[in-house]
């Protein structure tokens, strides 16, 4: 017959009663000093242990399991605020050696002889993130749109899953073909369009061409999602009412997936902004603004992969580089928050 | 064995909210032991709420209060530092919509003797199986015990549950609402069970369909936004309402 | 429209067509079968296996360790364990450290290893930078399946009497398994392709790494090299081994799509 709730809570009672006893047993061998006292204390312990053990260990492993689970989350947190500082102490020797204004607002970057201005790298960093955005946003948009709403139903089932394998390669493969393949086009034939005749290939532009190509599977697979998520009866009251497919994408689309689309671009951003090793294939890593957007630049991210390796006979090299990585962050701090405030707001008003 | 008291769960006083929204107010009931209690009300008045309440399954929640005292088998299960897993253990749920464990036929029900080591291997699968008898499932599902639950109908899945709930010997069964989400045969096949299992266990049931209240009550409680209008046995309450708005639930004016 | 669209799909399968074509060229079975010692990088003879080998040795270990930090974090997320604004704020710091550019891991690493007098680079801060990068992916990935779970099931499992642990660990992982084994190969796909990372925190080795603290090659750092190289032979080397890098996405992707199909068997809708 099963026990009633009153013998498990009489149960519950003697797992505490046991670690009662157990507790006895040890005061009696370490401050009474009874040998004989502790022994029997002991036994009572184990016998009640082992009517109870089942109990015992079950509620030992939601305790201890609660715990663990507790401790790593804590430590991740704790990690976020050790990388923040790790970089903050890091970057105070070249902060202390500068001034703060000079390391931003000098254009002036020549290790050797110990400057260590950042404004170019900077601007470039902000061109090259500005332009592949402007190149990959509507096209990628219009692309999930066609995805979602116009495409054919095979067409749509062969190109999802191609978007998704795309979003996972890794970027030093579209840097590689973008040095072996780009460039030389840049050179021959884009620059030359543009009247810009002496362009070596390397620079902004390539940095941005690939930048853009590399973000189109992020964005289109983000929005596709998005899109797809917008319940089929908006879409139907829609076009019920009267409306084109085109007004239906505008007006309804857009606006019950504007979070999502403002999440893909962000992420789309995050990731221009932070490309690291593709850029510096392409860049041409000069720490100056180029007079047209085909000359060679530097953005913050690839100017640390192209001089750690000078850090050993530099110190203060160092510092710098993680000054630049400090300012990385910082910007990804700031731009999640926004985001993160964004989306809050939109979510709030595209509740339906 | 104890002799079981005659009221099996008693609360006094019990208020619920939600983000600082109250749900129930007051409630003052006593459900018997061993017999089939329905809870009624129109939709939204706080039936599942206060069902979720008897075993603490709204703790899990956002931002519930709850206070007041909630007395089960004599002891008040509202009290901090008792065992919350050891409670429930004693209320089987089975919710609106089934929701089998995603496990095979077979471990979902014997997930329940599993973590409680209940039973010794051996003995398991004999017990798997008498729980699965006492449902009817059985002879349904003896052929493939270890394919996905989720591969069951809605109707099996909802006896599964059941069988489930049955396994841990529970005293108290509470239902929500068990058979709305199921076609009329495997809902007459539900309510059956309910009636052959009031022998052994106390069983709640929230049912918003007021005949089936009138088919399977023994004692019947009228919520009504949040309140307890009425509550006794279930033919002075059906044949002889004293409160307006009972009399308009049994007319059907308020559903 | 069209157009975009015809850009879009131009411009990536021109990428996988370069890489394939002039990958599928340069491969050999001596580049599977040999390291890249005795002048691989001078165009002479030679492979990437201790490439590959160092690859797998970074991305192995970081893949598992972050898994475990991973599920573990996003299993206490839930409202169970943690207050949903507590939850929220993490979830906030998880998302800004997967928004991080990896160059920056690469720093953080690169700063410990200095400080503590090993700047050579070695697999061990390898691991530390991949794992690193790897956990936020993991973490936000499977948190995100986690919160799919219905409550209905949770409480069903709790009305059986399981403890929050037992609930997590038995119900709400087996019923986020296709979650969980996406966020897995998502992460390993990251770790083992990324190569800022990696870049300042491996050196560079001709042979196979024989302990934790020895430099090694990894495919993404050998792509860098190669076509750093200015040798146009040298450099379409490299072709083969970003050739190698886009099979092992390719393979990731599909045994993503099996392995959550295969899961999905138990999972209650």
């Amino acid at each position: 017959m099963s026990s009633t709730l009153k013998d498990t809570i009489l149960k519950q009672k003697m797992v505490l009663i046991a670690l009662f006893i157990f507790l006895l047993s040890l005061l009696s061998l370490f401050i009474v000093q009874n040998v004989v006292l502790f022994a029997l204390f002991l036994v009572v312990f184990i016998i009640l242990l082992l009517r109870h053990l089942i109990h015992v260990t079950r509620k030992l492993y939601n305790l201890l399991g609660t715990r663990i689970m507790m401790i790593i989350t804590v430590s991740m947190i704790f990690l976020f605020f050790l990388l923040l500082l790790t970089l903050l102490q890091g970057s105070f020797q070249i902060i202390n050696d500068q001034s703060l204004a000079e390391l931003i607002f000098s254009s002036n970057w020549k290790p050797f002889s110990g400057h260590f201005g950042l404004f170019a790298v900077i601007i470039d960093t902000l061109i090259v993130t500005a332009v592949s955005m402007v190149i990959a946003v509507p096209i990628s948009l219009l692309t999930a749109i066609y995805i979602t709403e116009y495409a054919p139903k095979k067409f749509r089932q062969m190109i999802r899953p191609f978007i998704d394998v795309l979003a996972g390669v890794p970027s030093v493969v579209f840097g590689l073909c973008a040095l072996l393949v780009l460039v030389p086009i840049v050179r021959d034939s884009i620059a030359p369009l543009f009247g810009v005749s002496t362009s070596s290939g390397f620079g902004l532009f390539t940095a941005s061409l690939i930048l853009s190509i590399m973000v189109f599977p992020i964005i289109i697979s983000l929005c596709v999602e998005s899109f797809s998520s917008v319940p089929l009866a908006l879409k139907e009251a829609s076009l019920s009412l009267g409306s084109t497919k085109w007004e239906t994408v505008k007006k309804v689309l857009f606006r019950a997936s504007g979070p999502g689309i403002l999440a893909a671009i962000f992420l789309g951003f995050g990731r221009a902004f932070g490309e690291t090793i593709a850029v510096s294939m392409v860049v041409g890593n000069q720490e100056l603004i180029p007079s047209t957007l085909f000359g060679p630049g530097q953005t913050l991210a690839s100017l640390i992969a192209s001089n750690y390796t000078e850090v050993s006979s530099i110190p203060i090299l160092a510092s710098a580089l993680i000054f630049v990585a400090l300012l990385l962050f910082i910007v990804v701090l700031i731009f999640n928050l926004l985001g993160f405030l964004v989306l809050r707001r939109a979510s709030k008003r595209w509740k339906y | 064995m104890t002799k079981a008291p005659a009221n099996q769960i008693e609360t006094k006083t019990l208020n619920v909210s939600f983000h600082s929204n109250q749900v129930l107010k007051n409630i003052d009931i006593k459900i018997p032991a061993k017999q089939l209690t329905a809870i009624i009300g129109p939709s939204g008045c706080g039936k599942t709420t206060l069902l979720k309440s008897f075993n603490r399954l709204l703790e899990i929640q956002d931002d519930v209060k709850i206070t007041g005292e909630l007395i089960v088998d004599g002891t008040d299960i509202m009290k901090p530092g008792l065992d919350v897993p050891d409670i429930r253990k004693k209320m089987g749920l089975i919710s609106q919509k089934p929701y089998p464990l995603p496990m095979s036929i077979f471990e979902n029900v014997a997930y329940g003797l599993r973590i409680h080591h209940d039973k010794k291997a051996k003995a398991l699968e004999a017990a798997v199986q008498q729980s699965l008898q006492e449902v009817g499932l059985w002879n349904e599902v003896k052929h493939r015990l270890h394919d996905p639950a989720s591969r069951l109908s809605v109707g099996q899945q909802q006896r599964l549950c059941l069988a489930r709930a049955l396994a841990v010997q529970p005293e108290v069964i509470l239902c929500d609402e068990p058979t709305s989400a199921l076609d009329p045969v495997a809902a007459q096949q539900v309510e059956k069970l309910l009636l052959k299992l009031k022998k052994d266990y106390t069983v709640v049931l929230v049912t918003h369909t007021l005949r089936q209240a009138k088919r399977v009550a023994d004692y019947v409680i009228f919520l009504y936004f949040g309140r307890v209008l009425e509550q006794g046995p279930a033919n002075e309450v059906f044949t002889n309402p004293k409160s307006a708005e009972m009399k308009a639930y049994l007319s059907g004016e308020i559903s | 429209m069209i157009a975009s669209v015809l850009i879009v799909i131009g411009s990536l399968f021109f990428i996988v067509l370069v890489v394939v074509l002039n990958g599928a060229s340069s491969l050999s079975l001596e580049i599977f079968t040999q390291t890249s010692e005795g002048g691989f990088y001078l165009g002479k003879g030679g492979g990437f296996l201790n490439a590959i080998v160092g690859s797998l040795l970074l991305a192995f270990p970081a893949t598992g360790i972050a898994f475990l930090v991973g599920i573990v974090i996003a299993l206490y997320l839930q409202r169970d364990f943690l207050h949903p604004g507590i939850a929220q704020f993490i979830r906030l710091c998880l998302d800004i450290l997967w928004g991080i550019p990896s160059i920056v891991y690469g720093v953080f690493c690169l700063t410990i290893m200095i400080a503590i007098g090993m700047g050579g680079g070695s697999v061990f801060f390898g691991i530390v930078a991949l794992t690193l990068l790897e956990i936020p992916i993991i973490t936000r990935s499977i948190d995100e399946s986690i919160k799919m779970v219905p409550l209905g099931l949770k409480e069903s499992a709790y009305s059986l009497g399981s403890t929050k642990y037992e609930t997590s660990i038995k119900v709400v992982r087996k019923q986020a398994m296709p979650g969980i084994i996406a966020g897995i190969l998502l992460g390993f796909g990251r770790g083992i392709g990324d190569a800022a990372s990696i870049l300042l925190t491996v050196g560079d080795s001709n042979y196979f790494p024989t302990s934790l603290f020895d430099q090694t090659a990894a495919l993404p750092t050998m792509i860098l090299n190669l076509a750093s190289m200015p040798d146009h032979i040298v450099q379409r080397k490299a072709y083969a081994v970003a050739f190698v890098l886009l099979i092992i996405v390719l393979l990731i992707s599909i045994i993503t799509r099996y392995l959550t199909k295969k899961s999905s068997k138990y999972i209650i809708k």
